[in-house]
């Protein structure tokens, strides 16, 4: 019999909605040390390490955009996915209520907001994935309206940017991305790159790419060398957090390639602000772990 | 770092410069997407008749913007059931979207300070020329610092907008912001614009 695990998955939430991960806080803290002292940069900065802090403490949202929820479910075969996405439903309604998150479903038609965060198929996003063994794998990402603004898909070859079919054409569409963003986007942020697929897998392997974790290399060279050129360039630029002038504009890259259509070459860049809220759950056994 | 309450008198807002930090204090309200477009076509281009409450609604804002703030944000608010309202999380939004609308709301409530993150174009720019009016960035995303400055809710309007949508009007003590758009024609966001321009253009050899 499949457990109800709609506590965990609340648990899930607002650990994600409110307490920023040890990897991305870091990150932040030593863009921080390298602004010059008294400078906008760093007082930005230290306001959103202090807001870190505060939210972590007292279990408020660390950002009032909570975004939409995003999750990527592992399932042991023979699980009802039905059941679970029952389950995803009723802990984010939960979590709303409990202000871990804001009501953000919002009909496009009539623009009303339904109050609860539940708002059709897509509403949470559920992704899931049938795998071997008996562990369950909930991994959460929020992600906000702000930086879903600046997030931007380009097809190569591109003449205005003078970009072809390969990672300089790559490089350059993205360069662009970032310039065109400003400090629109909660810089200093982070980068998602999705290369290749349709118009929908090309921005969905983008976001993927964002669960890399700030510590782990790329796993071919090559990306590997673009995702820190992309990194370094983008700091060249100044735009610094909130856009007002800094150091650090973009703290990582992450790119994924997927196969493409002869006729396409996307470029998608899904933008993620400095609030990076993503956490993972595992479940086995009726034991629970967070990550 | 300079104490500011509200209202604000013009004087005030033209002794304000692009980089100054402030801390503001008194009455203010939010207001984005839903409520600029309502402003704009039940009051300023009249494309759509008054319904409902909009009048009663437009009287009581008038008087907290005369001189006031407004402040493009969507809380999380608790007590939402019970009418205890409390402001949990409330950092700013992307003030752009904004921009269509904002240098007429600005004139036609007399409005001197705006709060947003991401700064504006030149009409706003331009408008808080001549109203006079300043642009306040507050820190995106820190948002749990930020509601620690609202001391009270004091009422709600066209909550039927949603929450993140509707007019919240609050009290604040010593909100952090910084001045990133003076009554002067100086903006931070356009010359960060420009100086990462041309470095852009650097680095892709344009």
């Amino acid at each position: 019999m499949q457990p109800d695990l709609t506590q965990e998955l609340l648990e899930l939430v607002r650990l994600t909605a409110t307490s920023l991960p040890a990897d991305v806080e870091q990150t932040i803290a030593a863009a921080r040390d390298k602004e010059d002292a008294g400078s906008v940069a760093r007082s930005v900065l230290d306001t959103i390490l202090q807001n870190v802090q505060m939210a972590r403490e007292h279990s408020t949202p660390i950002c009032q955009d909570t975004g939409t929820p995003i999750f990527y479910v592992d399932i042991p075969a023979g699980w009802s996915t039905r059941e679970f996405r029952r389950q995803i439903e009723a802990a984010v309604a939960e979590a709303t209520r409990r202000v871990y998150l804001r009501p953000n479903a919002v009909n496009s038609l009539t623009g009303k907001n339904t109050g609860n965060n539940l708002g059709d198929e897509y509403f949470p996003t559920v992704h899931f994935h049938e795998v071997d063994g008996d562990t369950v794998t909930v991994r959460l990402m929020l992600k906000g309206g702000g930086s879903e603004n600046v997030s931007t898909q380009y097809k190569l070859p591109d003449t205005r940017l003078h970009a072809g079919r390969d990672l300089e054409g790559v490089y350059k569409v993205v360069m662009d991305a970032v310039y065109q963003a400003q400090g629109k986007g909660c810089a200093p942020g982070f980068l998602g790159v999705g290369i290749g697929g349709d118009r929908g897998s090309s921005f969905y392997a983008a976001k993927e790419a964002l669960w890399r974790t700030l510590d782990e290399p790329n796993p071919d060279p090559e990306l590997d060398a673009l995702e820190r050129r992309i990194t370094e360039d983008a700091n060249k630029l100044g735009i610094g957090p909130m856009g007002l002038g800094g150091k650090t504009t973009v703290m990582a890259t992450r790119i994924k390639a997927i196969h493409r259509l002869p006729a396409c070459y996307f470029v998608s860049i899904a933008y993620m602000c400095w609030a990076y809220r993503r956490h993972t759950m595992i479940y086995r056994n009726g034991q629970v772990e967070y990550k | 770092m300079r104490e500011i309450t509200i209202p604000i008198a013009d004087e005030t807002i033209r002794s304000l410069k692009a980089g100054d930090t402030v801390a503001l204090t008194g009455v203010m309200m939010t207001g984005r997407d839903a409520v600029h477009k309502w402003l704009m076509d039940t009051f300023i281009n009249k494309t759509r008749q008054p319904q409902g409450d909009d009048l009663e609604v437009y009287e009581a804002i008038k008087k907290i913007l005369d001189h006031g703030v407004l402040y493009h944000c969507g809380p999380v608010v608790s007590g939402i059931d019970t009418g205890d309202y409390k402001f949990v999380a409330a950092g700013p939004t992307t003030s752009i979207r904004e921009e269509p609308y904002e240098a007429a709301v600005i004139k036609h409530f007399n409005i001197k300070g705006v709060i947003g993150k991401g700064g504006m174009g030149p009409n706003t720019l331009k408008a808080c020329q001549e109203a006079p009016a300043v642009y306040f960035h507050a820190v995106g995303g820190a948002a749990s610092l930020i509601a620690q400055s609202v001391q009270r809710v004091l009422g709600v309007y066209k909550l039927e907008f949603g929450v993140p949508e509707a007019m919240w009007v609050i009290e604040v003590k010593a909100f952090p912001v910084i001045v990133t758009m003076d009554s002067h024609g100086n903006s931070l966001h356009k010359s960060v614009l420009e100086s990462s321009q041309a470095r852009y253009r650097e680095l892709i050899g344009a």
